[in-house]
């Protein structure tokens, strides 16, 4: 086995890493002084005297500590976390690719960070050529001809799209249209996006081949139809072979195509979005394009459309005009902003610096390795005991797969969360478990183009060994796991007994010792 | 398929390897699936793959395009600021167990990332005085329409109230965020003389809103002096109170938790993270302890629990509220948020401590007061406009001067501002927002009034 052990600081009687707040201070912390003559100038002796007296504060509860101390408590807390760079990171539908450091270094440029969205045009037309070439590529590899760069994040992009849905739908008299139809097995955060954007949400169920069923998609496409939200590969890990009639269905009713891009990475170069029939597509750039996920952002997500929905676009959009960028603000009936200033735009120079790198054969090199690891992982996996295969079996999978811890379960009482936990112990970050929600005890995992054969094997080799151990001794995954910097957690505590701040803490402490012992 | 550098079994010889364990011989195989007249014969084309170096050099060729707050000064505000980063925040964001891990889903091997987050959550508190903060959105636009979609929840009313003075392009985005809800946005004048709201005027609209809202400071950098009279005109009508702040102002001014606002937002960009053209950014949203606001909250929460083994961790919290949970009532769509700048948020309000905050705000409000003053006294400009006490940022006024040209000529000479307003406010086209940091020396401020005064003259 191999011997893995997340660091674990533990500098009290029952926590790890003390709070910013319990820490001890000594020594000075940052000051700011005020340049001489300023006072002088403005007639006062005191800066306070400057501000309205009703409008001072005395105490804001900040810490004070030095830069040591904040230095080692912030290293011990990232030694107590695992990143892509620590080992596999399968988690599926995140696509937790390697981060190339030269996208990193080109970011922290100060030509990329020290530029302010208010500047005059002629003084940021490098950072516009960048936003300006991302969106050609991005334009190339999905068939849809205009993009904007707006969205933070792949949510926000599926917020985008839909506005722009049922906007255009507006303009063509067609506002009465106000259903989203949605698979089964789409992320969450469709179903959520859709409703904010105003439409009722129809699901749509999944056939036995874990595909968007037609019959029940005919059924439900009709004159309230807006729209339907996919992505493909679906969440299964399994391409929606029917994706033509899929459109067709939805075409024909006078709903638009909407394809959520998070698994676009096993088709990368390989399929064009427009060729699928999309109207309107979201790309999480920091999945495809191999921006960091900074623990849950930032990223961006960029939206796409076809041609005949570009006027539905938010504002500003970056425009050539002759050898000039400009940053356009007449579009006709644009939806209007969805967030201040243009977008993530470190992010977006990363997205552009790893595509520059890929080229054009890269993309391909991309999607066919992620595709080969994944149908590698999956065949070595789904013959080991405890294991199924609910959805695609005997079929390729594309760039992630999910398995079915269910049978496991049933015999030996221990459930994928367990499993995932003892991964932990292995030095594995687990898969993403229990989506989607129709495979029981699902065990989603993408291994990504990142990972090499050796590590594929050690992965599997764990996963043997754990399946053996829940087998021979179940009682001992089901604690799982020991070898992180914390045992398992009571997560369902966190929400009985919220305690969400510094402040929550100690009223609650302050509580308990006011009703004393016993 | 072409071998590359970045992507391990991306050789001839391991392909076939694993491809023959599967019994296949070619990639080609594993996209049977793909129906054939949809499979691209040849890649799109993006251009040939480049190597590191040319990569470096294609990048700073083109950004050399693009003019620096290290090459010019930058007096430009309005939401996106050029505070001083210490170095100790870079190099921490920079570690690879919080630049690339995702969602700390799996709660055992990322403590570091939830402590990290709880403590910014707990920061944030302090600074505003509410009793739970999100783990981050998007940035403070995106905050601001959450706040009312929160607030229409609560409510169930379907009116929104929101001065003039609140920055222009998040007015835009609360519309676009409601539109589809049918909810009212109703806006309300500031007033001539002071740049504050005309409480008057909010409270004559203050019938059956879900949500009374006010910046403070506002776009034209003055500090609302009635959030306390605002809040209890909307508890009066059973509205919530939402507060819109600059953080960085709240080391030396009375938050709004101690004046009886229900929700903050605000930016967070510049609590320890660089400009970089806008984004990312960091949306700060905070609530009163009240579980029927902390449960209407959109997004990630972190809390605290304890562990089998007898210790004190940190999980995700009320996920119930979620997409992932939820789907289509969910309190938002939300999923990837703006973390990595929450947890430079964390390191730097941990590393500037209660002395650097408060001296920092004092800076400023000095910096600010003396650049107004030194405005002034140029002939033909006005600073401040407004009467309010102002916070950082300010507008001048050069009486009949049409601004847009104006800009371009202070980039020449090596100024960024100020920006002009009256693309959002025609009433004050002769006006431009000025804002300062801390970075900016007297002798810089001195240049900038001077260089002011050069450049409006016509
Ligand atoms: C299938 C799918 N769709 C959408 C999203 C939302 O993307 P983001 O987290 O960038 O908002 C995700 C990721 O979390 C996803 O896996």
């Amino acid at each position: 086995m191999r011997d893995y052990r997340q660091a674990r600081w533990r500098l009290g009687e029952d926590f790890l890493e003390p709070l910013v707040f319990e820490m001890k201070g000594g020594g000075g912390s940052y000051k700011f002084r005020i340049e001489e003559g300023i006072l002088d100038y403005l007639g006062v002796s005191d800066p306070w005297q400057l501000i309205p007296p009703d409008l001072r504060r005395d105490e804001v509860g900040l810490p004070s500590l030095t830069e040591p101390r904040v230095a080692r408590h912030f290293v011990r807390l990232s030694q107590m976390n695992y990143g892509v760079e620590s080992g596999p990171y399968w988690l599926g539908s995140c696509t937790m690719k390697y981060n190339p450091k030269i996208s990193e270094k080109i970011a922290s440029l100060p030509q990329v960070s020290r530029i302010h969205p208010y500047q005059p045009e002629s003084t940021v037309q490098g950072a516009l050529k960048i936003m300006f070439e991302l969106s050609e590529m991005l334009a190339e590899i999905t068939g849809l001809p205009h993009f904007s760069l707006q969205p933070a994040a792949g949510a926000h992009g599926e917020f985008l799209g839909a506005l722009i849905i049922r906007r255009h739908l507006e303009e063509l008299g067609e506002g009465r249209r106000d259903e989203m139809l949605i698979p089964v097995s789409a992320h969450g955060s469709n179903f959520a996006s859709a409703a904010m954007a105003g439409f009722k949400v129809v699901k749509i169920p999944a056939d036995g081949r874990g595909r968007i069923d037609l019959g029940a998609l005919r059924a439900a496409a009709g004159e309230r139809t807006a729209g339907l939200m996919t992505t493909n590969p679906n969440t299964l890990g399994l391409f929606e072979d029917g994706i033509l009639e899929v459109a067709e269905v939805v075409h024909s009713a006078g709903g638009l195509l909407y394809y959520d891009g998070a698994n676009l990475n096993a088709i990368l170069g390989r399929v064009l979005l427009s060729s699928m029939g999309v109207d309107v597509a979201h790309l999480n750039l920091h999945k495809t394009f191999s921006t960091p996920h900074g623990t849950g952002g930032p990223g961006a997500g960029a939206v796409g459309v076809r041609e005949g929905l570009q006027d539905y676009l938010p504002v500003p959009v970056v425009r050539r005009e002759g050898d000039r960028y400009v940053l356009d603000y007449s579009v006709p009936k644009t939806v209007g902003r969805i967030r201040s200033f243009y977008g993530n735009f470190a992010v977006l120079v990363k997205a552009w610096a790893y595509l520059k790198m890929l080229g054009s054969e890269g993309l391909r090199t991309v999607s066919g390795v992620a595709v080969l690891n994944a149908n590698y992982a999956k065949s070595r996996l789904e013959g080991l005991p405890g294991v199924e295969v609910p959805y695609g079996r005997g079929e390729p999978c594309k760039h992630e797969f999910v398995l079915s811890l269910e049978p496991l379960k049933r015999e030996t009482g221990v459930r994928a969360l367990d499993v995932a936990k003892r991964l932990m112990d292995y030095g594995v970050h687990p898969p993403t478990i229990y989506f989607p929600p129709i495979v029981r005890e699902a065990f989603m995992m993408e291994p990504t183009e990142s990972d090499g054969l050796d590590e594929i094997e050690d992965y599997v080799r764990a996963m043997e060994e754990i399946l053996e151990e829940a087998a021979e001794n179940p009682e001992s995954v089901k604690s799982a796991p020991s070898r992180t910097a914390i045992g398992r957690l009571d997560e369902a505590l966190a929400t009985k007994r919220p305690i969400l701040s510094w402040r929550m803490y100690e009223n609650k402490r302050r509580e308990e010792e006011g009703r004393g012992p016993g | 398929m072409r071998a590359h550098r970045i992507v391990p079994n991306s050789d001839e010889n391991t392909v076939k390897i694993m491809l023959s364990k599967m019994g296949l011989s070619s990639i080609s195989d594993l996209f049977s699936d793909v129906p054939r007249e949809i499979v691209l014969r040849e890649p799109p084309n993006i251009g040939e793959g480049i190597e590191e170096e040319e990569l470096e050099r294609e990048a700073r060729e083109i950004l050399r395009l693009n003019l620096t707050a290290e090459d010019a000064r930058c007096f430009l505000g309005g939401g996106i600021w050029d505070h001083f980063v210490p170095p100790l925040v870079d190099f921490i964001a920079s570690r690879q167990e919080f630049l690339t891990a995702y969602t700390p889903y799996q709660a055992e091997t990322s403590q570091g990332a939830l402590q990290a987050i709880f403590e910014y959550q707990s920061l944030i508190c302090e600074l505003t005085g509410m009793d739970v903060a999100s783990a981050s959105l998007y940035d403070w636009s995106t905050a601001l329409a959450e706040a009312a979609r929160l607030a229409i929840r609560v409510t169930r009313r379907r009116k929104v109230v929101i001065p003039r003075s609140a920055h222009p392009e998040r007015r835009e985005v609360l519309r676009t965020y409601l539109r589809p809800l049918g909810v009212d946005v109703v806006e309300v004048p500031y007033l001539g003389e002071e740049g504050t709201v005309d409480l008057e005027a909010l409270e004559g609209s203050a019938d059956d809103a879900a949500m009374i809202y006010l910046e403070s400071p506002n776009f034209f950098g003055v500090v609302e002096d009635s959030v306390e009279a605002a809040a209890d005109l909307a508890h009066s009508r059973g509205a919530l109170a939402a507060v819109g702040v600059d953080p960085l102002a709240l080391g030396v001014m009375r938050p709004p938790g101690e004046q009886g606002a229900d929700v903050v937002v605000g930016e967070g960009q510049h609590l320890g993270s660089p400009m970089s053209f806008g984004g990312p950014s960091l949306g700060i949203m905070a609530v009163r302890g009240e579980m029927r606001l902390v449960r209407q909250m959109p997004g990630r929460l972190i809390g605290m629990t304890v562990s089998a083994d007898g210790l004190r961790g940190f999980t995700m919290a009320l996920q119930t509220r979620e997409q992932h949970i939820r789907q289509e009532r969910a309190t938002s769509n939300i999923t990837s948020n703006e973390s990595l700048l929450a947890i430079r948020a964390a390191v730097y309000l941990t590393l500037l401590g209660e002395e650097g905050i408060r001296s920092l705000g004092l800076k400023l409000v000095a910096s600010s007061a003396y650049l107004m003053r030194r405005i002034s006294e140029i002939a033909g400009l006005e600073a401040p406009v407004f009467s309010g006490f102002h916070f950082k940022e300010f507008l001048v006024r050069a009486e009949g001067i049409d601004w847009s040209e104006i800009p371009e000529r202070m980039a020449r000479s090596g100024f960024l501002g100020p920006l002009p307003i009256g693309r959002w406010y025609g009433e004050l086209y002769d006006c431009a927002l000025t804002a300062v940091t801390e970075r900016l020396t007297k002798e810089d401020m001195d240049s900038f009034a001077d260089a002011l005064g050069e450049g409006v003259r016509p």
